[in-house]
């Protein structure tokens, strides 16, 4: 039997579907059997960024409607036989999609997989309701901002009144190094002091997220990136293994280091 | 027959007239013997106002009831009822004013977009998140952040104040008192509490220690037996 996961945020453009995708990915590196979950009805994005897009057949209103078996709507992942999406409908709106049929759909993925990763949309409303409605535990994704944290609180409030098995857990994401220790961010511990949820992760901010993203390649798949080590320890957390966070220091070129050792 | 206990007794004081009403007699009879009894004395005009305290012991009257005995008492004599006092009052209120003196625990933060409303004072373990809101008719105490909004005294109590352990609200408010942080970004406080200032006429945020000397009776019981 797997477990359910919601990846959410409450604010838009935080990098749900982009951490969906990576965690997804890191999961099936390590052999496990996994399904995405594309709850954004209208504004589907997780079959681009997993360059699954021309792929898509049928989707999961498709299912909901009962135009087709869940098997038919599942696309398997064209570099693991351990990865499949159900992808959201483009087309439809929001409203053809329903608590309960969400729950079935979780239901019957958790029979053959190990874990069903949910992308949910943006927002607080129906939507929002439907991707956690069948979700066992919830991982809140929020960026060093006062916006995104300020909406990030509200979601764990919604999140603690349903009965997960466990309270949410954060990722912090689009961490810049720099700027956290000019005090020109918000502090890592600061974040963690007033969401008071257990941190599973942070990441930081790169080009090659974006580049990787637009290629359709989740960066996960690499592993001489900074950022696809963060997701593949998110991961190894989500499975119970205890991993220290990573330093967010940046690597000094060799003349930096020539510099500092003489302090110039 | 035995002799019975006369249904209305006066007697007069240095404040003025104390009404006692029996107890066991029906609503009825305490009507037509009140009635009887005020005519037998007409005051003079002249006469200046006395004012009349109405005991009515173990017995409960409704609002109506109240009325028209006032209006018995008050019509035809130059007497002003200065209050009616029972021994008793309704359940449902007994209730009521339980709730609204008891101090509830509450275990939980307060995230963006939730609101904590008690009856009485409120003492929170935990945090009040920015966009957070607590209220309560009485005081808040806070153990844990204050970073949202609190409001005490909701039902217009002055009295009522805000108590955290650390201080950075986006806005205290007290009765129909509101103020709010400063526009420019500053540290919070630790310890500290919203008071309204009367000499000032505005919330101030001062050390808890002033507490102790504004505020003796904190309780919420003793207040409400206080104040009524």
């Amino acid at each position: 039997m797997g477990e359910a996961i919601v990846i959410t945020s409450g604010k838009g453009g935080v990098g749900k579907t982009t951490t969906t995708a990576n965690i997804g990915t890191s999961l099936a590196l390590m052999d496990k059997k996994v399904c995405l979950i594309d709850t954004d009805i209208g504004l589907r994005n997780l079959d681009v960024i997993m360059g699954l897009e021309n792929r898509i057949i049928y989707d999961i209103v498709d299912v909901i409607q009962g135009r087709c078996k869940l098997q038919q709507a599942l696309i398997k992942d064209k570099r693991f036989d351990y990865l499949s999406l159900l992808p959201a409908a483009q087309t439809s709106d929001k409203s053809s999609v329903t608590t309960e049929g969400m729950k079935e759909i979780v239901t019957e993925l958790k029979q053959e997989y190990d874990y069903i990763i949910i992308d949910c949309p943006a927002g607080i409303e129906q939507g929002f309701q439907n991707a956690i409605a069948g979700a066992d535990r919830a991982i809140v994704v929020t960026t060093p901002e006062n916006s995104s944290v300020r909406d990030a609180d509200r979601i764990i409030g919604l999140i603690e009144k349903e009965d997960m098995i466990e309270p949410p857990r954060l990722v912090i994401n689009r961490i810049r190094n720099h700027m956290m220790q000019n005090g020109d961010m918000l502090d890592v511990d600061d974040i963690v002091q007033l969401l008071a949820i257990d941190l599973i992760g942070i990441v930081a901010d790169s080009e090659e997220m974006i580049k990787a993203s637009n290629k359709g390649e989740p960066i996960a798949l690499h592993p001489n990136f900074k950022s696809s080590i963060s997701y593949r320890n998110i991961a190894r957390r989500i499975l119970g293994e205890t991993v220290p966070l990573q330093s967010l220091e940046e690597e000094k070129s060799f003349m930096q280091k020539v510099k500092a050792f003489f302090k110039i | 027959m035995q002799e019975t206990k006369p249904t209305i007794t006066i007697k007069g004081t240095r404040d003025g007239l104390i009404l006692f009403i029996d107890e066991n007699s029906s609503f009825e009879e305490i009507v037509q013997d009140l009635i009887k009894k005020l005519d037998e004395s007409s005051p003079k005009k002249e006469e200046p106002v006395v004012s009349v305290k109405v005991k009515l012991g173990h017995r409960y009257l409704t609002e109506e009831q109240r009325n028209q005995l006032k209006k018995i008492i008050e019509e035809k004599n130059r007497f002003q009822i200065e209050a009616m006092e029972s021994e008793v009052i309704p359940i449902k209120d007994a209730k009521t004013w339980l709730d609204q003196s008891k101090l509830k625990v509450v275990n939980q933060i307060v995230r963006s977009g939730q609101v904590l409303e008690t009856e009485g004072d409120l003492l929170l373990i935990g945090d009040v998140n920015p966009g957070g809101r607590v209220r309560a008719r009485g005081n808040i105490y806070i153990m844990g952040n204050l970073l949202g909004i609190a409001h005490a005294g909701t039902e217009g109590d002055q009295e009522a104040f805000i108590a955290a352990s650390y201080m950075k609200p986006a806005q205290l408010r007290i009765a129909e008192y509101i103020s709010r942080a400063p526009d420019y970004e500053a540290d919070g406080v630790y310890m500290e509490c919203g008071i309204i200032d009367p000499d000032q006429n505005k919330i101030v945020i001062d050390s808890i220690k002033i507490l102790s000397k504004q505020r003796k009776v904190i309780s919420a019981f003793e207040r409400r037996m206080n104040n009524g």
